[in-house]
């Protein structure tokens, strides 16, 4: 007689390749992942949604006419799209400088067992939570009103200025971080002075992550409508804005506009110009992203 | 300064208790409660979807189940999910949450209405508390995990009790950090909640919140010093204390837990 051998390794291999992870672990991973794909059928459904209603509007007429109440047919957004580039120019020309100087000062100079400069540091963090309305009754009360600047494209420029300087600050101080020590080490060692030190080495070397960082923050201002309700982009303008103190509008007010209008063309308008903000914002992501890409170096 | 312009106009007591909100009209009545009640439960709502989902779910799945490759994708998704104009969002709730799926499953819903600007706020916040707490997690010691597979525990088991507890106040400072988002969103409850003022719980109705009454009374043209345009600045004080108050507990919190574990 002979006794059939299983060999003890293969059987207990056996036994673990039958069990697995117990049913409770099996679903409890599924509900995880249920969870997170919420987030991306919406953004999914979103996406397909405004492109499948803005499409038959996504016509020449949307970037070369005025915007029209009474001719929705003939409506374009010109005055809206030349007010956002307007405006978005006149934010990074105001806000860039500002922020990448703050950032220096804060890595460089500041020192943060000093209580000014933390102070700053939980200000800085702090404004970048605030509200954007808030920002827009600063505006309103300050910038447009107690400044008399009115209802401007420089005004708008202030006030987004402001809304994301605490971005600015935050991605710039990130980039001159990641500048190694050893850099400004070897410089200073070299005889060059602090201010040297920051200019011809450590703001060169950061320079594509404070890119990065400006281009996000930017195309968060493009976005951004709350604050400039109060600031007369809301008027209904059909001209192309000439120069910093002219009134404008700009994309996301001429949505909001369309949106509230009640027939539904204006809705396949709004839609129309969504998809070319979200088309506007994608290119600006993708040039962050590149960006990023090329120039990162890992010291 | 024109806040306490208002404040002698209107006593704080009737600004902060009374129920009737109309202060454009001839006979005027600044109770900010209504308002105050729009905004918590919109507010409520987005944190019903976004507590569960972003938080919990995808933070844990991110942190602890996805393998590097799946996060590094699903990530930018979701980030992608942040950076959508929120007017746009607005547009969603109204022309699709609304019209064409609440409007079939609840035939007595409003045009504008709470529940759908509630809804597509929550998933508006879910990027950005997922990622925070997903960080925080993250940052929970190796250590902590191994200790506790070596004695035996599942990865739910880990995920459950070793790893959220540790994180919690990371994780909550995410969350109170997404409701300050929520309670200051102006442009989705501008196009999908109303202009109602409403003392209400029916989400099916509209309401109007603190945010939209700014973004309502000051696109029309309010002279300086008028009454109106000094209840731009007395509500606008209000709604910057509130999110004041939630920002700064949620960047202690974040301190708090840094001392612990580096």
């Amino acid at each position: 007689m002979t006794a059939v051998f299983t060999p003890i390794g293969d059987q207990v291999k056996q036994d673990l390749q039958d069990t697995g992870p117990p049913l409770k672990d099996r679903g409890f991973r599924w509900m995880l992942f249920a969870g997170l794909s919420v987030g991306i059928i919406t953004l999914v459904a979103l996406l397909v949604f405004v492109f499948l209603e803005g499409y038959p509007r996504l016509t020449p007429t949307l970037w070369q006419n005025m915007p029209s109440i009474r001719f929705p047919e003939k409506a374009g957004a010109q005055s809206a799209i030349m007010g956002s580039i307007w405006v978005i120019v006149t934010t990074a020309v105001i806000c860039m400088p500002v922020g990448v100087m703050a950032a220096i000062y804060l890595e460089e100079y500041g020192n943060p067992t000093r209580r000014f400069d933390r102070i700053v540091e939980i200000n800085i963090q702090n404004l970048a939570a605030v509200p954007s309305i808030v920002y827009g009754i600063l505006g309103l009360g300050v910038i447009a009103r107690a400044f008399a600047l009115g209802q401007t494209v420089i005004t708008a420029a202030l006030t987004l200025s402001l809304l994301v300087l605490p971005v600015v600050i935050i991605s710039s101080r990130e980039a001159i971080r990641a500048v190694p020590q050893s850099i400004r080490a070897g410089s200073l060692a070299l005889g060059a002075t602090r201010w040297q030190t920051i200019w011809k080495q450590v703001l060169p070397a950061s320079i594509p992550g404070i890119a990065t960082g400006a281009i996000l923050a930017l195309s968060r201002a493009i976005g951004e409508a709350a604050p400039l309700l109060l600031l007369g982009a809301v008027t209904f303008i059909t001209f192309n804005p000439d120069g910093l103190m002219s009134s404008y509008t700009v994309m996301p007010i001429q949505i909001y506009n369309w949106i509230s209008q009640s027939r539904e063309e204006f809705q396949v308008l709004a839609a129309a110009l969504c998809i070319l903000l979200l088309a506007i914002l994608l290119v600006m992501n993708a040039f962050a992203i590149y960006l990023r890409n090329k120039f990162q170096r890992r010291w | 300064m024109p806040a306490f312009e208002f404040f002698q106009t209107v006593p704080i007591t009737d600004f902060l208790f009374g129920t009737e909100w109309a202060p454009l009209f001839a006979d005027p009545e600044f109770g900010v409660l209504p308002l105050v009640s729009g905004t918590l439960v919109i507010t409520g709502i987005a944190c019903l979807v976004a507590l569960p989902i972003g938080l919990l779910l995808t933070a844990m799945y991110l942190s602890e189940y996805a393998a590097d490759k799946t996060r590094r994708t699903l990530k930018p998704i979701l980030e992608i999910l942040a950076g959508i104009p929120t007017v746009i969002f607005g547009f969603f709730a109204l022309e699709f949450v609304t019209a064409v799926l609440l409007k079939n499953i609840w035939p007595q819903t409003e045009v504008f209405n709470a529940l759908s600007a509630g809804l597509v706020m929550g998933v508006m916040i879910i990027p950005t508390v997922a990622s925070l707490s997903e960080d925080a997690m993250s940052a929970v010691p190796r250590g902590l995990r191994e200790g506790a597979y070596a004695l035996g525990s599942s990865r739910r088991q880990v995920t459950l009790k070793v790893v959220v507890p540790a994180a919690l106040s990371g994780i909550v400072a995410a969350f109170v950090l997404g409701v300050s988002r929520a309670i200051g969103e102006t442009m989705i409850v501008a196009v999908a909640a109303g202009l109602q003022p409403n003392l209400s719980l029916n989400v099916f109705e509209g309401m109007q919140t603190m945010t939209s009454f700014i973004a309502a009374a000051g696109s029309g043209d309010q002279p300086t010093g008028s009454i109106g345009y000094q209840t731009i600045f007395a509500v606008g004080a209000l709604l910057f204390l509130m999110t004041l108050v939630m920002n700064l507990f949620s960047i202690r919190m974040v301190r708090k837990y840094r001392e612990v574990y580096e």
